[in-house]
């Protein structure tokens, strides 16, 4: 790739686009980041190590990544599913499905965690069948992937659905002309096309999984070195009034959460490429 | 539900602003001023200060013809606090443990160190205490502390690192332990001749609050949502509540399931009320303001917060509520722990004892 800061372009507007971008996402996203990493830095090293390496903290990292992971993974598959039923099929509700799938983004989480508790307790509607059985799901890390998995279901199907739209159907009849079975039309045809954007929605959901809070609060229980999600450690420092601790977290799950979104995205550049590659 | 609570007394405030502009606007006495205050409180007290704040307008009214509006903020103490060292300009504050306006005096210089001794009993115009709420019938049979660590009962109550109210109920557990250790003779806690058996009472004390907190199944966020888990949700045996939520519970939430249940000895809770010093000084309130938190002691005042289940300082005011708080064995975190920093740093700092009851800790 050849490497020049500014690629020609015939669209006037260049400069004043660039510049309000910059300053946009300065004042919007860098200048909170910023002032986290100053509050984090009014602490000397050992403390900071101190903080980050309690035997809670790793625990509760655990937890957050470890559930937003699966929650994601589970979005996955399942958001997939969603979005190839809605954009593959014809059936009578299929509007109202597809308005529902929103739901999640517009509830408040606060109220999804409380819906949630009540539904998956051992006197909830779907609980009283599950505990008989030894399952408990609310005030388990069981409950908070349900509700990482309720909030993040949005992000994957919105983002496969486009992709789904843009899959030429004329190259799938063409492939089964050429007598590829189906499972084959899929895996070269199909999902070359929507994995960029099923790893989109992959992330996005992750990320989101990762910072969430108010849903989570309630049904996780928050035991100490159980169930205690980063988020809430946060806000037990900040209840004591312990704002460098505090922000060190927040730092911390920054930066585990970059490294781990940047991976992400490499990964996809990279498939893509031996995608590109395998198809010459 | 923080943010549930945070959105629905924004907009109660929103409300009440509109409502003050309204009054201002369509002048019905437009020669006279008028004032506003705002009063920033934690949970419970919502409908405790909504009837106070009615009350004290008549009441301001009537003595200086100024109209005065009260607006009102709720939400965790703890967080509250914060809000107010961050800069939200309230000219009153009214708390649920003294630690966290200690923590507005420490942290954001906005009051005077010498704030709790500016209006009488410590500055709590009413107490409340710690007490248990049980099943209808009392199915385990609890009726005091000892009972709370029998096999197979599971206690409710919510995380004393995130909650006020939380501390309490620790304290009120910590308190029953040594009280029971030394005889009830707190005295001994200052007899350096008896420095032995405070600690071994200090260590049996310890025991007991690790026993308890280990059959808690759930450790919510706030008091409220404890209520709820318990109440709503069917989990566990007992919860330990401020008994004002515990009567209101009764009486509110779900009437018939669950029943008071009052221990032999608890903490006497004292939520404390402060004037913001900075605040009131720039905005010129401070007589308003000084005022209204003495409407708090005043005979009609002590009798709302009756009606809104708080203890009254008044004697007669208590005594014509009686049935309703019935006596037993109060003790002040003073007297038994010293000061508020002192309870924080060995209960509730990190790696103190709280944390040492799950194996975290130094």
């Amino acid at each position: 790739m050849r490497s020049s800061f500014r690629q020609p372009s015939i669209l006037p507007g260049f400069g004043l686009t660039l510049g309000f971008s910059t300053f946009f996402l300065c004042a919007i996203v860098l200048l909170p980041l910023a002032a986290l990493v100053m509050k984090t830095a009014s602490m000397g090293w050992r403390e900071f190590f101190e903080v980050i390496t309690d035997p809670r903290a790793l625990a509760s990292y655990r937890l957050s990544f470890g559930t937003a992971l699966l929650a994601a993974a589970i979005n996955s598959v399942f958001g997939f599913l969603i979005a190839w039923t809605l954009v593959r099929y014809e059936f009578p509700g299929r509007s109202l499905i597809d308005a529902l799938i929103d739901m999640p983004f517009a509830l408040p989480t606060a109220v999804s965690g409380i819906a949630l508790t009540a539904v998956f307790a051992e006197n909830g509607v779907v609980g009283q069948y599950l505990a008989p059985l030894g399952i408990k799901v609310a005030y388990t890390w069981i409950g908070i992937v349900v509700a990482l998995t309720l909030i993040g279901l949005p992000f994957v199907v919105r983002s496969v659905q486009p992709a789904l739209l843009e899959v030429q159907r004329d190259l799938e009849d063409a492939a089964e002309t050429l007598g590829a079975g189906r499972f084959y039309v899929f895996r070269r045809i199909i999902m070359p096309t929507i994995l960029p954007a099923l790893a989109t929605g992959f992330t996005m959901a992750f990320a989101r999984g990762v910072g969430e809070y108010g849903s989570v609060l309630f049904i996780s229980g928050n035991l100490p070195m159980k169930t205690e999600i980063t988020p809430f450690l946060i806000v037990v420092k900040l209840e004591q009034f312990d704002y460098a601790g505090a922000a060190a977290l927040g730092f911390i799950m920054l930066i585990m959460s970059f490294v781990l979104l940047l991976s992400i995205n490499l990964l996809q550049t990279w498939g893509r490429r031996r995608v590109v590659a395998s198809a010459r | 539900m923080r943010t549930l609570m945070g959105f629905r007394s924004g907009l109660r405030v929103a409300l009440c602003a509109v409502l003050a502009l309204a009054c201002v606007a369509c002048g019905d006495d437009a020669g006279k001023k008028s004032v506003t205050l705002l009063n920033v409180s934690y949970d419970p007290t919502r409908e405790l200060y909504r009837d106070i704040n009615l009350a004290f307008r008549h009441d301001w009214q009537e003595r200086t013809g100024e109209r005065v509006f009260v607006r009102q903020s709720h939400a965790g103490s703890g967080s509250q606090a914060r809000a107010v060292i961050d800069g939200l300009d309230a000219d009153v504050v009214t708390l649920a443990l003294a630690y966290d306006i200690d923590s507005i005096q420490r942290n954001g210089k906005r009051l005077g160190a010498n704030w709790q001794t500016r209006f009488p009993d410590n500055s709590s115009p009413y107490t409340s205490t710690i007490v248990f709420l049980v099943r209808t019938g009392n199915p385990k049979n609890i009726l005091d502390w000892p009972d709370l660590v029998k096999p197979g009962v599971a206690v409710v109550t919510p995380n004393p690192k995130t909650s006020g109210g939380a501390r309490w109920n620790y304290l009120a557990a910590w308190i029953y332990s040594m009280h029971h250790e030394l005889g009830g003779d707190f005295s001994k806690l200052d007899d350096p001749a008896a420095a032995d058996q405070v600690k071994a009472a200090q260590a049996a004390a310890e025991r007991f609050v690790k026993d308890l907190y280990l059959r808690v199944p759930v450790l919510d966020g706030g008091a409220r949502a404890s209520t709820n888990t318990f109440v709503q949700r069917e989990i566990g045996d007992v919860l330990l509540a401020w008994e004002n939520e515990a009567l209101l519970a009764m009486r509110a939430l779900k009437p018939g399931t669950v029943e008071i249940v009052v221990p032999s000895v608890s903490v006497l809770a004292e939520p404390p009320v402060a004037v913001v010093d900075t605040v009131v000084d720039r905005r010129g309130t401070r007589q308003v303001a000084e005022a209204y938190l003495r409407f708090l002691y005043s005979p009609q005042g002590q009798e709302i917060a009756a009606k809104h289940y708080f203890r009254p300082r008044d004697r007669e005011v208590l005594e014509r509520y009686r049935n309703q708080f019935p006596e037993l064995q109060l003790f002040t975190v003073a007297e038994v722990f010293g000061n508020w920093n002192a309870v924080h740093q060995t209960h509730f700092a990190d790696g103190a004892i709280f944390d040492r009851i799950y194996g975290i800790g130094r």
